[in-house]
């Protein structure tokens, strides 16, 4: 795979809380269009990754390249290419949706805002939700929102975190086939980070498993089913964590 | 697709005019706060003029009132505004949005602007038929003193959103209790030599002490004295770099230990 193939590039990332190590010594690279889970259980430094691919966070150590940029020392050149979504991150609950709408699109510099939101509306079955403030909305509705949101500056690269968290079965369908369609429409990289087995498995081309902090594993959901003799990426997780983390 | 500054900076204008217009006690608060302060005021300067007349001579006790005032309303709007962000778990969504740190002060200095003056103005003006006081009377230099409280405020601010960042809503309390610390030192109802030594040593350091100095000068004297409201833009100039080097090492020691993320209620 080519550099310009390649839409990021992390080596040897860490981070540490004093003595704690979150992440260590992280190396993995993301192509173009594709869907790579982040998948870990409790405490496997994901929401910590992430953090720090988003800028939140500033690395002890390592580098992190993003489109082309040193994304550490300069993440103002590329942060309009891309956006997130968090259950640990609301959206203002006052506003309502068509206005939380507006001002991302307004932040954003999105061309056309009304149309687009329009348009995101539509498809996210926001239509009859655009006038309510976001603190009459359920966790379903919300989330639909908080997905919106991200796509709203149709991002080359979406990072998302546990996005189907608390979400009935029929919403959490409903949302990965909402993400494989922006992918195959819009040829977004999603970066999705997970403690779904199943989920991770369903929709996702690559994976990237951690355990405390560390990379343990990575490589298509079916070459780590077959690597490993196991019928399911929860039962890989399983044995990797059982012969102690490492690969 | 690109936004520019001016783009970033009118859509958090937008968001807080949004979140303005969602609630009607939040504007009525505006306004609120200042009137009933000055109507209470008002009445204690009308009693006191009966028997002391020269401490209400000239409506300097609305005056000071009012002033004073200005600077609270400039810090409260400021950091209100930043809470609400804290409030509604939004720091994160912005801190990743191409919006720059130095965009979020000025969108959040604008809002705390264009606040302090609904608040104040409506104030003023309903102290010249309550009370016959008119702190517009005092032309150019009240535009002086109303700009270098302002400027305390923001300076203030600026170190409290920081701390706030840094600690979290834990620390929300400094938000009220920082203005009233300068109260008693900043000579805003009595002159300086009225302050015990050790104190008066602490005032010469604020800027609010030469504001209100000037303005006791100009009502009382008739006398101008632009020395006092240079040295108030001088102290303030430090106090405002002061403010945004805590912003900033905040911002950074937040964004190291990844205070960011989780920053809500």
């Amino acid at each position: 795979m080519t550099d310009s193939e390649l839409l990021l590039e992390v080596s040897g990332l860490s981070k540490s809380f004093g003595s704690a190590m979150a992440v260590n010594n992280l190396t993995f690279s993301l192509p173009k269009g594709s869907i790579v889970g982040l998948l870990g259980g409790n405490g496997a430094g994901k929401t910590t990754t992430l953090s720090m691919l988003l800028g939140l966070l500033e690395p002890t150590s390592g580098s992190i390249s993003l489109f082309g940029h040193d994304f550490i020392s300069n993440r103002h050149a590329v942060l309009h290419r891309m956006n997130f979504s968090s259950p640990y991150v609301d959206l203002p609950q006052r506003l309502t949706v068509r206005e939380n709408l507006l001002v991302f699109a307004r932040l954003y510099g999105v061309k056309n805002a009304g149309k687009e939101i329009s348009s995101l509306a539509a498809d996210f079955q926001l239509l009859e939700l655009m006038n309510q403030p976001m603190r009459r909305l359920s966790s379903g509705q919300k989330t639909r929102v908080s997905l919106a949101k991200a796509l709203i500056n149709r991002p080359e690269f979406l990072l998302l975190d546990e996005p189907t968290a608390s979400l009935s079965p029929d919403v959490s369908k409903w949302v990965r086939q909402r993400l494989s369609d922006y992918r195959d429409q819009a040829g977004g990289t999603i970066l999705f980070a997970s403690h779904d087995m199943r989920e991770v498995e369903l929709i996702c081309d690559h994976i990237i498993m951690m355990s405390r902090g560390k990379l343990i594993e990575e490589g298509s959901p079916e070459a780590l089913k077959n690597r490993h003799k196991r019928n399911s990426l929860e039962e890989v997780f399983l044995a990797l964590n059982e012969n102690g983390g490492g690969a | 697709m690109r936004s520019s500054t001016a783009g970033r900076i009118s859509a958090l204008l937008m968001r807080y005019f949004f979140l303005l217009r969602s609630s009607w006690p939040r504007v009525l608060e505006i306004a609120y706060w200042p009137t009933v302060q000055m109507i209470l005021w008002g009445f204690t300067s009308v009693y006191f003029s009966h028997s002391s007349p020269e401490l209400t001579a000239g409506g300097i006790l609305i005056s000071a009132v009012l002033v004073w005032d200005s600077l609270f309303r400039s810090h409260i709007s400021y950091t209100l505004s930043f809470l609400e962000e804290m409030w509604s778990r939004n720091l994160a969504n912005l801190f990743v949005s191409p919006l720059r740190p130095w965009e979020l002060i000025l969108s959040l200095a604008t809002v705390s602007m264009i606040r302090t003056l609904i608040g104040m103005v409506p104030a003023a003006l309903l102290a010249i038929p309550f009370f016959g006081v008119s702190v517009f009377e005092l032309g150019l230099p009240l535009l002086g003193f109303f700009l270098n409280l302002v400027f305390t405020g923001w300076a203030i601010s600026q170190a409290v959103t920081g701390i706030l960042l840094r600690y979290g809503l834990g620390a929300e309390s400094l938000t009220w209790m920082l203005p009233f610390l300068l109260a008693p030192f900043s000579c805003i109802y009595y002159p300086l030599e009225t302050l015990p030594l050790w104190m008066q040593s602490i005032a010469q350091y604020l800027s609010t002490t030469y504001v209100f100095e000037g303005m006791r000068a100009l009502i009382l004297k008739g006398e101008w004295v632009p020395e006092l409201l240079g040295k108030a833009f001088l102290l303030n100039a430090i106090y405002f770099i002061l403010g945004l080097s805590v912003f900033c090492l905040s911002l950074r020691s937040a964004r190291r230990r990844g205070l960011l993320l989780q920053s809500g209620e």
